[in-house]
């Protein structure tokens, strides 16, 4: 029985918060999934060289914020889950079936949770755009924007303001995707990204931006401040 | 808990207080098992109480004894150059602020093209060279020629930490990992308690990531030469041995390249000490004695 008062030794937790902003926008026939490449540790800077973007499937693209050892176990799991996916059914997993594996995967875990805010950006079966949002422990919701991670207070109420579309329940149907085009979405990603840099201590050195549309997926970068 | 009593009893045996012969004790039992319930060693007698097992106690919580660090080195920088890498670290290993340990070997030759340094518990770090032991001489056993890559040593060690961490039973060190890829590119990686991992062109583990990264971010240049990139490293180590307590001036440094693994004999580097405020230090100074 530990003693009352101060510990007199070094302590340790096994999550650490390595920060870090993820941004998806999805269109009508393209989507783009976006972040910035800084991993810290407290007020420290670890790496400026950390890619939170990954390729999950042809279809798929994967960003986690939070904890990076999670986070990479979690993607490592996945993507052997998806070659099972690909021997089995002798196709790649698509964007909606891996939404659902990636909340099953995290839910798996609830009473000693993936410490990963994650974002999956893909084109669904009719090459429409698609955003699935995610808690840590697999909650999750398919929109047409969104943004996890440290930057996400400053980063999600401009794309609210930029992007909101027409509710889902209004007759007819109007089309969620985001009335951008590519290039104008590419433009306001970056700029979201060297504003969350400005305030944000946790984001910045450099964004990556993995464009994926029909003709495939295709990467840009930008630069952010380094302080 | 129970106030914990040396005592031997012909009768009863060793280890056990009897209830009844002193008071305090007793007072202290019984407010115990107030708030606990009887203690539920089976090896109580049943005239006294034993003192060591409190078998409610154990049953309740886990070993601690390995979540603590005892005997520990402190930074090891790594810094990759033209055409190789460099580990440097000192050779001190501390028991708390005990410099108790004054010549360890603070990097290990993994392989020709792979060598690991540590900072944290220092038996926790030979259990980990123990590991990479066993895969050295299952390399051996193929005799085909291959060896693991500093990749693939960075890639199996990043699981062995998080898998640690996971027990919640962690290895109590951060690693430094150089060498050479496959394809002959070097790789610098690093590897934390809880699995925290990265690659990059310098890392420091420990608290040289406060003091010597900042001269790393500062001078390191992709095409340095070795006498370049030892002079960085020279300079890193010395503001650490200022500024760290832990640190001690005596260091090795440790050279991967195509050519294979080299650990430098241990080294200090120039200090100065003879400035004036030095020997007299309220020389200058208006308040003070």
């Amino acid at each position: 029985m530990a003693p009352e008062g101060a510990r007199q030794h070094a302590n340790w937790s096994p999550y650490d918060n390595n920060g870090g902003t993820v941004l998806a926008v999805a269109g009508e026939n393209y989507v783009i999934c976006a972040s910035d490449t800084r991993m810290s540790t407290g007020y420290s800077i670890l790496t400026r060289n950390y890619e939170k973007v990954d390729q999950m499937s042809p279809k798929t693209l994967m960003a986690s914020a939070g904890f990076m050892a999670d986070a990479q176990t979690l993607k490592k799991t996945l993507k052997a889950r998806c070659k099972q996916y690909e021997f089995q059914n002798k196709k790649p997993i698509g964007c909606v079936s891996f939404a659902q594996m990636l909340s099953n995967t995290l839910y798996y875990r609830r009473f000693f949770p993936y410490y990963a805010f994650n974002i999956v950006a893909g084109l669904d079966a009719e090459g429409k755009g698609a955003v699935f949002t995610y808690d840590a422990v697999g909650s999750y919701e398919r929109t047409n924007y969104s943004c996890q991670g440290s930057g996400q207070a400053l980063i999600m109420p401009v794309l609210d303001n930029q992007l909101k579309t027409v509710s889902p329940l209004v007759l007819p149907a109007v089309s969620s995707a985001t009335p951008l085009s590519e290039a104008a979405a590419i433009e306001l990603i970056k700029d979201c990204f060297a504003t969350a840099a400005e305030r944000d201590i946790y984001t910045g050195d450099r964004v990556e931006l993995w464009i994926m549309n029909a003709d495939g997926v295709r990467k840009e970068e930008m630069p952010l401040r380094l302080d | 808990m129970i106030p914990r009593r040396v005592a031997h009893n012909p009768i009863i045996g060793p280890g056990v207080v009897p209830r009844g012969v002193d008071a305090e004790y007793d007072a202290a039992c019984a407010r115990d098992d107030a708030r606990d319930g009887p203690a539920t060693t089976t090896h109580a007698p049943a005239s006294g109480r034993a003192f060591t097992l409190d078998g409610k106690a154990r049953e309740k919580a886990p070993t601690t004894r390995t979540q603590t660090p005892y005997v520990t080195g402190t930074s090891a920088l790594g810094l990759k150059y033209g055409d190789g890498v460099l580990l440097a670290c000192d050779t001190l290993a501390c028991y708390g602020s005990t410099k108790r340990y004054k010549n360890v070997e603070r990097v290990k030759k993994v392989n020709e093209r792979c060598a690991i340094a540590f900072t944290g518990e220092l038996s926790d770090f030979t259990y980990v060279c123990n590991l990479l032991e066993e895969l050295t001489t299952e390399d051996f056993c193929e005799d085909d020629g291959m060896t693991r890559d500093a990749e693939e040593i960075y890639q199996y060690l990043t699981r062995v930490m998080y898998n640690r961490r996971n027990k919640f039973d962690p290895l109590w060190n951060s690693l430094v990992v150089a060498g050479l890829k496959t394809n002959g590119e070097t790789f610098l990686g690093t590897v934390g308690m809880i699995g925290t991992h990265y690659e990059d062109d310098h890392v420091c583990a420990g608290f040289g990531n406060h003091i010597a990264r900042p001269i790393f971010r500062e001078f390191y240049k992709a095409d340095m030469t070795e006498e370049q990139a030892v002079e960085v490293m020279r300079s890193a180590l010395y503001a650490c041995v200022m500024r760290d307590k832990q640190m001690m001036n005596k260091f090795q440094i440790c050279k991967v390249t195509k050519d294979g693994v080299t650990i430098s004999e241990p080294f200090a580097v120039p200090t100065e000490w003879g400035y004036e405020k030095f020997y007299n230090p309220t020389k200058f100074s208006e308040t003070g004695w």
